[in-house]
């Protein structure tokens, strides 16, 4: 019983903390505007959606890692999965959470692109680097 | 013996321990958070200690049965005291730093009194018993404070990046031990699947501290009702 009503609230608990966590990674990028380049690389429209997740997710591997930012691209996506599962279960019997998913999800897609614009960056001054060494 | 994803496990906690340390001291954060960063330390040393009588021993001997619980029991309590120091923190504008200690000392005798309480009946092995149950009730008691931590935040509207990374982070880890703990005792004939996890969980907090010293600027801040999930 006592067991059961930890199970219960640590799974509440987890929820909350591991969602506002995600969101203060993704809070910093939301104002940081996406470059010329990466609009273009991307063809994203503003605001972001979810819808081009993937194909940003796509791009990002192309590019030499960070590996500073291998572990937030590995949460954001976790976090992106999960809103895709509240979405297709509890979302159905509350629809406020539907539209509240959809954002959030767009706001994932927002933060990996911010991402892919840092990389092109890093590669492009990595390749200027070894051009004049 | 562990295998061999079990020793990469391993080392990857401790380094990430050793990371925290590394960029506590890097960005000059290691006296503002000296008890998070005294917690990581002594998580770092604990783990050799376990890896050397582990080598020693064996998994199965009781010398490091009773080293892995009496050491976890420790660490509970290192840890309970970093979460402590998280609270003076957001509370310091307030002043009451010496009831959040006051606090936080009566709260942890209650907590072992109550373990006391659950465990006191037993024939044999009383200490391990009660070692074992202080800190399976300071994990959820820390999981607890932790959200009212987290609440306090939110109601004092306090804006530091750093400090809500560090608080919501360590929410998530004591979420995933209450969770895995209360798995085992529901579930004990998977304790195999179970007794895998703390490790992994292990590594996330190390991880998510380590982020926040070396990517978060101190004078870095975000508006926290951006951040909650029920308003």
């Amino acid at each position: 019983m006592m067991a059961a009503f930890i199970l219960a609230c640590s799974i509440i608990f987890l929820l909350q903390f591991f969602i506002s966590y995600c969101r203060s990674l993704i809070a910093a990028s939301v104002r940081e505007p996406l470059s010329q380049e990466v609009q273009e690389v991307t063809g994203m429209s503003r605001p972001a959606t979810e819808e081009e997740f993937a194909r940003v997710v796509q791009l990002l591997q192309l590019c030499p890692e960070r590996p500073e930012e291998r572990g937030e691209i590995s949460l954001i996506r976790t976090y992106f999965r999960m809103l895709g599962i509240i979405r297709s279960t509890i979302a159905k019997v509350v629809p406020s959470l539907e539209r509240w998913a959809s954002s959030e999800r767009g706001q994932c897609t927002h933060f990996v692109a911010v991402v892919l614009g840092r990389r092109i960056a890093f590669s492009r001054n990595l390749f200027a680097q070894q051009m004049s060494g | 013996m562990p295998g061999l994803f079990g020793y990469i496990v391993w080392l990857l906690g401790a380094l990430l321990e050793a990371g925290v340390v590394v960029c506590a001291i890097k960005k000059k954060a290691l006296r503002p958070y000296l008890f998070l960063n005294l917690y990581m330390a002594s998580s770092l040393f604990v783990n050799l200690g376990r890896y050397n009588i582990l080598q020693h021993y064996g998994l199965k001997s009781t010398q490091y049965t009773y080293f892995y619980y009496y050491s976890d029991t420790l660490l509970t309590i290192f840890l309970y005291f970093a979460l402590t120091s998280l609270f003076s923190r957001v509370f310091s504008e307030m002043n009451a730093e010496q009831y959040v200690k006051l606090g936080a000392v009566l709260l942890l005798g209650g907590t072992a009194i109550f373990s006391y309480a659950v465990v006191h009946q037993a024939e044999t092995k009383l200490v391990s018993r009660f070692v074992v149950e202080l800190s399976q009730n300071l994990y959820f008691v820390g999981l607890v404070l932790t959200y009212v931590l987290w609440a306090a935040v939110l109601k004092l509207r306090e804006t530091r990046t750093r400090l809500i990374q560090l608080v919501l982070s360590l929410g998530v880890y004591f979420s995933l031990l209450a969770a895995n703990y209360a798995l085992r005792n529901l579930y004990p004939s998977m304790l195999s699947i179970f007794q895998f996890l703390p490790p992994l969980v292990g590594c996330f907090l190390p991880a998510a501290w380590a982020y926040a010293f070396w990517r978060i600027p101190e004078d870095a801040r975000l508006a926290p009702a951006r951040l909650a999930v029920i308003r």
